[in-house]
């Protein structure tokens, strides 16, 4: 168990560093000038620079080192959470990141609540609804779920229940109302994906003799898939939990640019579109950072539900 | 490929291959693996001519075995007769068909928008701004009086092209990977797989918006950040195909006949291993639709005027209130797109024996 604990831990490390390597490449090393890149977004027109200016713009971010160094460089800073100025800002991308943090954790926490109900919900009315063309219809419904694109789910919600009835907010950040319809958007790619392995699972786990057996003591269906069948169908679904947390940090990038909320997807929007380097890099890497601890802490999870997983042979 | 057509009749197959004395134990594995796998193989463009025959298994046969050995010579229908045994499970699901249907629609519309809509994209008429829909204006018009339907429409072309490039690059960069690290094994084997590891390990988005940052905006960089999120689905897959084709009698049967090292992994292995990866193509079609839109959406797209489906959309935010249309509609019609792409590819993987 030690072992596996350890090894988990190292493998979700290597990962971490892997995500800021990679980013670090693409960002520094792949533009055919970094620097002109990295001195355009913050306003500066290289081609008006005399090289002694350019020398010291270069200097003064940092840029006239040779690569690895800077890489090194970075990487301690990271390490001891400093990620340089805003190039587009003149604040420091660690205040900018701390600021609106909060509100997408606020946010994450509560579609992720959502999409647990939702997916768990369908999932099991789903599988306990005998009449056909209802059944038919609640298990198709995770494929509708899964191709609607999030903007286009966020846009028909605004229009509906923002404009159309006005209950709650179309945009901002204050107060619980205006994380209503953002969650609710966050939370259905994830819910459909969820109910879609539930579903699938559940079929399974509905043909083992236990159930047979709990039926045939005289259990009503209602209980046999509560305290039976839903506990064993549910450990597939917990490995993709982890996944689908990560993608609801990342989806709400599309989300928060939607309902112009001022959290951390919103702020990765603007950084790109400003190719602020140091802000998109920072972004990145917390939420590979949030994605990586998320999936770690299922894994280990899935072996204090399931013995099994941490002593079975890895196969590679 | 004029061995390929040779052969493609079970009756010349005698004449047009050229016989080569190879020990009939090497050669009687081959043609049940072929067959399986040219079967699947085909499939997913079943009689569309000669591609139909240029799939992986017809290679083998190709490769100068005498075809009147083959077992399953007999088996070999003519081509109408073949693809319509393929389609047949398909005819038989209303739902494929009018998903298929209307992908054919969004792909013919986008090649060649002009069939379809006499409005030119950029036109402007302020006296029809912000029309509802209607039957003059399917999709209504914008803010500048532009026809959104015939908007939409040429919008297709663009975000084809991105989808279209990115699953490309994305396989091609998989299969090389896979068959790189599949055939030469060891540590090479064991780096790229570590890396690929840590790929899966990250979600397509992240990635998409470092690259994206760092080669500017446009079709093509959007199309090569959604691909790098789905290139190491593709590699794994390929490495493990590669690893069941590397042992099989066929493999060894070419190299104790002579065949180079490239030479098998061209004519035998790859050809024989890359059907599951276009099975993972066809289902990987929908999420690089979406998420090309998103990138789109959060305006990382091509420039104004051109306008893909995700720039539309977030276009047509402004006038939400007032014209809701302007946004919901292309939202609507990215929504169909991926459903039907989504249901063609399960589908495709449910009948799939």
């Amino acid at each position: 168990m030690f072992r596996y604990l350890a090894g988990r831990l190292a493998q979700a490390l290597l990962v971490l560093w892997a995500a800021y390597t990679v980013t670090f490449v693409i960002l520094h090393v792949l533009p055919s000038d970094p620097v002109t890149l990295q001195l355009a977004a913050g306003g500066v027109d290289v081609s008006q620079l005399t090289p002694g200016q350019l020398h010291s713009m270069e200097a003064r971010y940092g840029l006239d080192e040779p690569v690895l160094t800077q890489y090194f460089g970075r990487l301690w800073d990271a390490l001891h959470l400093d990620f340089g100025m805003s190039l587009t800002q003149n604040v420091s991308v660690g205040t900018l990141v701390s600021d609106r943090l909060p509100s997408t954790i606020v946010l994450a926490l509560v579609s992720v609540g959502l999409f647990l109900v939702f997916g768990v919900g369908l999932a099991y009315l789903a599988s306990y609804v005998q009449w056909l063309p209802a059944r038919v219809l609640l298990r198709r419904l995770p494929a509708v779920g899964i191709s609607l694109p999030t903007f286009f789910v966020g846009l028909l919600l605004i229009q509906v229940f923002a404009f159309s009835l006005g209950w709650l907010p179309a945009r901002g950040t204050e107060g619980w109302r205006s994380v209503v319809l953002p969650a609710v958007t966050l939370a259905l790619p994830g819910s459909a994906m969820l109910a879609q392995v539930l579903i699938r699972s559940l079929g399974d786990t509905w043909q083992e003799p236990y159930i047979v057996t709990a039926r045939a003591k005289g259990l009503s269906r209602w209980a046999v898939q509560l305290r039976h069948a839903f506990r064993n169908a549910a450990l597939p679904a917990l490995t993709l939990l982890g996944v689908l947390v990560g993608y609801t940090v990342t989806n709400a990038v599309v989300v928060e640019t939607v309902f112009s909320r001022n959290g951390i997807g919103q702020l990765a929007q603007q950084a790109v579109l400003g190719q602020d380097v140091p802000v998109v890099q920072a972004v990145i890497v917390i939420a590979a950072a949030i994605f990586v601890a998320v999936n770690l802490v299922v894994d280990l999870l899935y072996s204090f539900l399931d013995p099994r997983v941490a002593h079975t042979a890895r196969v590679t | 490929m004029s061995e390929n057509i040779l052969v493609k009749g079970p009756g010349q197959a005698a004449v047009g291959a050229p016989s080569a004395p190879v020990p009939a134990s090497a050669v009687l594995p081959v043609p049940a693996a072929d067959d399986a796998s040219a079967s699947a193989g085909s499939r997913p463009d079943a009689g569309s001519g000669p591609d139909a025959g240029n799939g992986p298994g017809w290679t083998d046969t190709g490769d100068g075995r005498p075809g009147e050995r083959h077992p399953a010579g007999g088996r070999l229908r003519r081509p109408a007769a073949a693809a319509y045994e393929v389609a047949r499970p398909f005819l038989r699901r209303p739902g494929f068909v009018l998903a298929a249907a209307f992908i054919v629609f969004v792909v013919v519309s986008g090649l060649f928008p002009g069939l379809f809509t006499s409005y030119d994209p950029t036109a402007t008429a302020p006296a029809e701004k912000l029309r509802g829909p209607g039957l003059e204006h399917l999709f209504g018009t914008d803010e500048l009086g532009r026809d959104l339907f015939s908007r939409v429409l040429h919008g297709s072309a663009l975000t084809i092209r991105a989808t279209g490039g990115a699953v490309l690059i994305a396989v091609v960069a998989g299969l090389a990977i896979g068959v790189i690290a599949g055939f030469l094994g060891g540590w090479i084997d064991s780096l790229l797989m570590r890396t690929v590891d840590v790929a899966l390990a990250l979600p397509l988005l992240l990635l998409a918006l470092a690259i994206v940052t760092a080669l500017g905006f446009g079709t093509l960089p959007v199309a090569i950040a959604v691909s790098v999120g789905i290139v190491p689905g593709f590699a794994r897959t390929t490495r493990a195909e590669v690893f069941r084709v590397k042992g099989q009698a066929y493999v060894e049967a070419a190299r104790t006949g002579g065949a180079s090292w490239l030479r098998v992994m061209w004519r035998h292995v790859l050809p024989n291993s890359w059907g599951p990866v276009m099975v993972l193509a066809i289902l990987d079609f929908g999420t690089a639709v979406l998420s090309i839109s998103s990138l789109s959406f959060l305006g990382f797209g091509a420039p104004p005027p051109a306008a893909e489906w995700g720039t539309l959309i977030s276009s047509g935010r402004n006038y939400l209130v007032t014209s809701p249309w302007l946004s919901l509609l292309p939202g609507l019609f990215v929504g169909l797109v991926v459903f039907g792409l989504n249901h063609v590819a399960r589908t495709l993987e449910e009948v799939r024996p």
